[in-house]
């Protein structure tokens, strides 16, 4: 496999690794470096891709392990960063300030919940995966992934029904 | 009638149980410009989701591993370097005199022999002089204890 192989072949799916590295690590810079590190990965290792069948879903779980070691090394290490005040570079997410303001609030609600969640809704929700590839990429049963999901969106609801009725509604 | 199904479809999307046509047909509706009052409030997840599937990884693809090629170069230079020092100390080290000189004949070097030899015994002598008082301890001892 030479290089413009390599780069056929990853094409079609490596905005999803850096959407599904962004929706674990936040910052937009954190996550490009974490896709080229994965893409990297997976260029070393060519010899043994066309050894499995779906070479997108393996990309998938070698993205969503590096991401939670990364996670993890972070925590251990003591270093809290706070993602909030990070500016997203891209300014096409939305011109009208009022909407952006929403999704906004959107993409808080899917911060909010616990990592599996979020990889499950990134997955289902953004990315449209069907549950069998999903299940396969989490390394978890299809019954389990759709009582998460169900959870992550019920979340998602109840977090911006508070924040829509923030102020107008009393306790 | 179209409002109905939608809400049928929404119910079940929070149970985790639509299929991915259905769930596009949510998206397709909550995109569109006559979106129900009392479904308002679902319009900005639905339009995060296809906004968030916009964004593209803009970076380059970095195929030539350049920390590796650092590497290599690292572990090349010091090795050349370790060589360079090594060959440098080694063809200058100040030759250590090792020839000492030899006697042609087997009469010279005889005689040359002996006096080394006597030298040595005449210092080895003097040596064992300062010691000989040792026997003196002996002596007394013997004169006491009576051991014979």
């Amino acid at each position: 496999m030479n290089q413009n192989d390599f780069v056929k072949l990853i094409t079609p799916f490596k905005d999803k690794l850096f959407r599904l590295s962004k929706r674990l690590l936040v910052s937009t810079e954190e996550a490009e470096d974490a896709t080229q590190e994965i893409i990297l990965k997976l260029w070393n290792n060519k010899e043994n891709l066309d050894s499995y069948k779906n070479i997108e879903a393996f990309s998938m779980t070698v993205t969503k392990n590096y991401c939670l070691d990364q996670l993890k090394a972070k925590r251990s290490g003591n270093l809290k960063l706070v993602h909030d005040n990070y500016i997203d570079r891209e300014p096409s997410l939305d011109n009208q300030l009022e909407s952006r303001d929403s999704l906004n609030w959107v993409e808080k609600a899917i911060n909010e919940l616990p990592e599996q969640q979020k990889l499950i809704i990134q997955m289902r929700d953004i990315e449209e995966y069907e549950f069998e590839e999903i299940a396969k990429i989490m390394d978890m049963k299809e019954t389990a992934i759709r009582v998460a999901l169900s959870r992550a969106r019920k979340s998602v609801k109840a977090f911006m029904l508070k924040t829509n009725d923030y102020g107008i509604k009393k306790n | 009638m179209e409002l109905k199904k939608i809400e049928t479809i929404l119910e079940k999307y929070f149970q985790g149980e639509t299929s991915i046509s259905e769930e596009n047909e949510l998206k397709n509706y909550f995109s569109s410009a006559d979106v129900a009052q009392h479904l308002e409030q679902y319009k900005p997840i639905f339009g995060y989701f296809s906004k968030a599937k916009e964004q593209e990884f803009k970076q380059t693809i970095p195929l030539q591993a350049k920390k590796r090629k650092v590497a290599w170069l690292s572990i090349a230079a010091s090795v050349i370097v370790l060589l360079g020092i090594s060959t440098f100390t080694y063809l200058h080290q100040p030759q250590e005199p090792n020839d000492l000189g030899t006697y042609d004949s087997p009469e010279a070097a005889f005689e040359a022999t002996q006096i080394a030899l006597s030298m040595l015994s005449k210092n080895v002598n003097v040596g064992i002089e300062s010691v000989s008082y040792i026997n003196e301890f002996q002596n007394s001892k013997e004169l006491i204890f009576k051991t014979k």
